[in-house]
């Protein structure tokens, strides 16, 4: 076996051994490391203000106002222009974000917890549908919802995380993949199950009547609240193969809604990147592919560790995304299988004879075969505060991968 | 006239589907010519002498160039536009089909179950990596590819080896292996007869001579072209003759190759003796060995080496003519028939052969007898044929030699430029003899005989408009079986005025005999004489009972479970014989980026 073989296996060791636990909800000034009052985190490579795309640029002036930075869009817009805001990528503070990904020094966040090797992930809460932040939304009823998040529902599942001794992400998302879920697009089963395993402890949170109302009734309307701590364990996951020289097992995949960018193990913190693609789908009425943004968001950490699309099999209650037919759902997942170099034991699919999720993609699987991973992935309307507006499937840019190809033959001075 | 082409970047098309859509663009309407080519020099060559002037000199072998001239633009547009349809079509699965296709080995063994052995047939420079691929999935590769690097030869026997697998060429073009044929193979009886061979034609000659002599095959196993010279010293032929020595079903052993390196002719010699089985050595295109071990038996023809194996397996021959060695005085008449009805010009034999090792195996023959013999496999006293175009004096053509095939399909598969060729040869005055030979089989032509008879018919017309009287002699490789029944070939070749002989080298021996007089002939006759078999035979075989799995070795025990890279017809063919086979979408690593590829195999 050469170096890179023996390199990926310790890295897939790290993937496959991870322990991905929520351990609780803190506020992000205060837990993510290297945050600080003037910076927004945003989903995908690194960016800058004048190269954001409409529901990233919506989502930075929402925040703005969210931290009471600006009173006004003009306000907000100018104090960017300024300099007086620091971007920085989720990804360079152990943070993921889905679609525009702004995370905001007072946003409460979820926590998690890699019992193996011991570091440590985050993300935002699920605001749920409609006009949200994370779609570019920035209006009253939004910055609302976002106090109503950290005043009320981050102290009540903190507290019940708390008692509960925190939830074993990977049995959650292992049962959701067997209930209909593949951890991405559909979360119905995993939300499910989230809200009945807090139930108990919120019970006992301390809470009154009417806020566990509120809370319980997040719960029950929001098929994306276990999205978030899923991403995060993803992340938790895929940071444990991160930085081991000579491996080229690719540890992040990211959009910023205008570069699609990768990471790689054995390539420290380069991203490779491209011009986002826009998503192929289904639309909601009213709209089509002239309104899509390019593709967006951190939520692509699911596909880097092995569900999402690459669960795809396990999923066909949602193979409307993928053209229909539940032979297409079976191919997604059977063609994942040729780019990765490991399959998840835990995360068994039915319909595949329960083989594991195709786990950790090879930038040398990818190119020599010309094989794109699948994504799964909502679909933004270009401009601002519209939010989503239909869901399908996109392929990374093969220059990503062949441009990783090329710097790990040079970092290995092949 | 107008011509128009167009390059498609990266798009990968194997040269049968190429070719099939080529003819289709041909027979458009308004269209004069038409070229579907990967942009090799050598290929956009072609097109220019064709008349299609590509003015995208810079297409690479990874693009795909098509060329089109007609009467009008409307037309030559409209067959440019039609090419998209043509290359869809792929015939590799039948439509109910709902199974997901495989784009690696890897990935196909795991959806195959037992799974043992990968049917490789993708451009040279790829094959060796997919061969590589196959080992380490475990499976027994089959390389049907040429032009894969002597080194990357090397290599891929020796990690097959470690690994307890056998590699089969490259440059194999057919095997049988349990019950089962690969590649360009012929329908054969299962019996006690294991072969071992470079696998081209000269195995299909005598395993076909085997099944019609009513005897059978157990294994026939191909090492490749290049297996017996000094470099790979014949890996593949001493791991065959291992596999065959522990193999239950087999009771005697051919060993087919041209003449091999010295140093490799004495380790095979060696290998062979400790067999176990009396073996049958035929090394084609040389004397036969003397001073060699009691079990083994040198023959000189692969006629023979039929024969002797169906003797040696205890089975009583039909003998080919009758008892008692008629066959020559008969042939010797009627070749003086022939000698009779030619005109005084007439001189001169030219044999057209699809078949190497035939080629090579009639070369042999005709060496001594015939002077000056030209040919393009130049062995003995046969001179080389410096333009190919023009034959000269004698002159024996393989046309399937690597020369005549660039941007063609092979003589195998298309008669046309056979057909070309008889007609340019039965114009020439002084040519008084034409030889053939015509193989069946798997994959090849559906009716080869059908193709060349309206030629025939033709030359010999033409000829005797102009006062000759030509002779055509030809052998058909093959069996009843075959997909073509080659009793039907063989009257359709009579009916046509064809002198049809029962084997390849009868036929060389015939048509030598026309055209040879007085003494010179004598030495050739020498070589086609049989021999007696030195071993004793082995005991009356029988099926063995019950499952044999226990005491073969792996590849042998049972029908192979094939993973299929490269041409679906192998697959259509597997599943025809009802044999387990997955056939993986292959297309060219990197998408055909060369630059990216050299960097992945810096990365492996």
């Amino acid at each position: 076996m050469t170096r890179i073989d023996d390199a990926n296996a310790a890295a897939i060791q790290g993937v496959l051994d991870a322990a991905p636990m929520l351990v609780g909800v803190g506020r992000a000034r205060d837990v993510i490391p290297g945050m600080a009052d003037d910076v927004l985190l945003h989903a995908g490579p690194p960016i800058t203000w004048d190269r954001m795309s409409g529901p990233v640029r919506g989502a930075v002036i929402g925040a703005l106002l969210y931290e009471r930075r600006a009173e006004t869009e003009d306000e907000a817009v100018a104090l960017v222009e300024s300099g007086r805001v620091r971007f920085d990528p989720c990804h360079h503070h152990g943070a993921v974000g889905p679609m525009a990904g702004i995370v905001s020094p007072s946003m409460p966040v979820c926590i998690v917890e890699n019992r193996t090797a011991g570091n440590r992930a985050y993300s935002t809460l699920n605001e749920g549908y409609g006009k949200v932040l994370r779609y570019g939304a920035y209006g009253q009823d939004v910055l609302d919802r976002l106090r109503w998040m950290e005043q009320t529902l981050a102290p009540a599942l903190g507290r019940a995380l708390e008692l509960a001794g925190g939830i074993d992400m990977k049995t959650l998302i292992a049962q959701a993949l067997q209930m209909g879920d593949e951890g991405h697009n559909r979360n119905r089963a995993g939300s499910a199950l989230l809200g009945r395993w807090l139930a108990p402890h919120l019970v006992r949170a301390g809470l009154s009547t009417d806020r566990q109302s509120e809370v319980f009734r997040y719960l029950a309307a929001n098929d994306l609240a276990v999205l978030n701590p899923v991403m995060a364990a993803c992340k938790a996951t895929m940071d444990a193969a991160h930085g081991i020289e000579g491996s080229t097992l690719v540890t992040a995949m990211a959009r910023n809604g205008t570069e699609f960018g990768i990471r790689v193990s054995g390539l420290g913190d380069r991203w490779f990147t491209a011009p986002a693609e826009t998503p192929v789908g289904l639309y909601f009425p009213g709209f089509g592919p002239a309104d899509a943004n390019p593709d967006v968001g951190d939520s692509t950490i699911t596909e880097t560790a092995g569900i999402g699309a690459f669960a795809m099999a396990a999923a066909p209650a949602i193979v409307t995304f993928v053209s229909g037919t539940a032979r297409d759902a079976m191919t997604s997942t059977l063609e994942m299988y040729e780019i990765t170099v490991a399959e998840n034991p835990v995360f068994k699919i039915p319909p595949l004879d329960f083989r594991g999720t195709p786990t950790g993609i090879d930038i040398r699987k990818v190119v020599r075969t010309g094989i794109l991973p699948r994504i799964n992935t909502g679909i933004a309307h270009r401009r601002a505060g519209v939010g989503q507006i239909g869901a399908g499937l996109v392929r990374p840019p093969r220059m990503c991968f062949e441009e990783a190809v090329e710097a790990m033959a040079a970092a290995l001075g092949r | 006239m107008i011509v128009r082409s167009a390059v498609r970047r990266s798009a990968y098309y194997d040269s049968i589907t190429l070719m099939q859509a080529q003819q289709a663009l041909r027979s458009l309407p308004g269209i004069v010519e038409a070229g579907v080519v990967m942009g090799t020099p050598a290929n956009l060559e072609l097109l220019r002498e064709a008349g299609l002037d590509v003015r995208s000199a810079s297409a690479s072998a990874d693009d795909l160039v098509v060329a089109v001239s007609g009467d009008t633009a409307q037309h030559v547009e409209a067959a440019l536009s039609s090419l998209d349809g043509l290359l869809r079509v792929r015939p590799a699965t039948d439509p109910g089909d709902q199974t997901y296709r495989p784009r690696t080995i890897a990935t196909a063994a795991r959806l195959l179950p037992g799974a043992n052995l990968a049917l490789i047939s993708v451009p040279g420079r790829f094959a060796a990596r997919v061969a590589r691929e196959a080992a380490t999935a475990g499976l027994h590769p089959m390389v049907f590819s040429d032009n894969v690097a002597l080194e990357d030869e090397i290599r891929l026997k020796q990690t097959s080896r470690s690994r307890g697998l056998l590699c089969m060429g490259p440059d194999c073009g057919t095997a049988f292996v349990g019950g089962i044929a690969l590649g360009f193979a012929n329908r054969v009886r299962r019996g006690p007869i294991g072969l071992v061979a470079a696998a081209g034609t000269g195995l299909q000659e005598v395993m076909s001579t085997i099944h019609r002599l009513g005897g059978g095959v157990s294994h026939a196993l191909g090492a490749g072209g290049r297996d017996s010279s000094e470099a790979v010293g014949g890996a593949t032929m001493l791991d065959g003759l291992t596999l065959l020595r522990q193999d239950p079903s087999t009771t005697v052993v051919v060993l087919v190759s041209k003449p091999p390196d010295p140093g490799v002719a004495r380790r095979l010699l060696a290998h062979a003796a400790g067999v176990g089985k009396p073996v049958v050595v035929a090394f084609v295109g040389s004397v036969p060995l003397h001073e060699v071990p009691d079990t083994l038996t040198p023959v000189s023809t692969l006629e023979e080496a039929g024969i002797l194996a169906v003797r040696l397996a205890g089975g009583a021959p039909r003998d080919l003519d009758g008892e008692g060695g008629g066959w020559f005085q008969a042939a010797k008449e009627r070749a003086a028939v022939a000698r009779s009805r030619l005109g005084a010009s007439q001189r001169y034999l030219r044999g057209l052969f699809c078949g190497g090792t035939l080629c090579a195996e009639t070369v042999w023959l005709l060496e001594s007898a015939l002077r000056p013999l030209y040919t393009n496999v130049p062995m003995g006293k046969a001179r080389p044929l410096t333009s190919l175009g023009r034959s000269l004096a004698h002159s024996v053509l393989d046309l399937g030699a690597d020369e005549f095939t660039v941007g063609r399909l092979h003589p195998m598969l298309d008669m046309t430029l056979r057909a070309g060729r008889l007609g340019q040869e039965a114009a020439d005055p002084e040519v008084a003899v034409l030889l053939l030979d015509v193989v069946l089989g798997e994959g090849v032509h559906p009716d080869p005989a059908g193709a060349l008879a309206p030629a025939i018919s033709a030359a010999c017309t033409a000829a005797r408009a102009a006062g000759r009287e030509l002779a055509v002699v030809a052998s058909v490789c093959g069996t009843d079986a075959d997909p073509q029944n080659r009793a039907r070939q063989v009257e359709r070749l009579a009916t046509a005025g064809v002198l049809v002989e029962d084997t390849n080298a009868r036929a060389a021996a015939l048509a030598g005999a026309i055209v040879a007089g007085g003494t010179e002939g004598d030495e050739m006759w020498t070589r086609i004489s049989p021999r007696v078999p030195r071993a004793k035979p082995a005991a009356p075989w029988s099926q063995p009972e019950g499952a044999t799995a226990g005491d073969a070795p792996t590849l042998l025990a049972g029908a192979p479970r094939v993973v299929n890279v490269g041409l679906a017809r192998f697959a259509e063919s597997l599943r025809a014989q009802s044999a387990a086979v997955i056939d993986v979408d292959w297309r060219p690593p990197a998408e055909g980026n060369r630059a990216m590829l050299e960097l992945l195999d810096r990365l492996e």
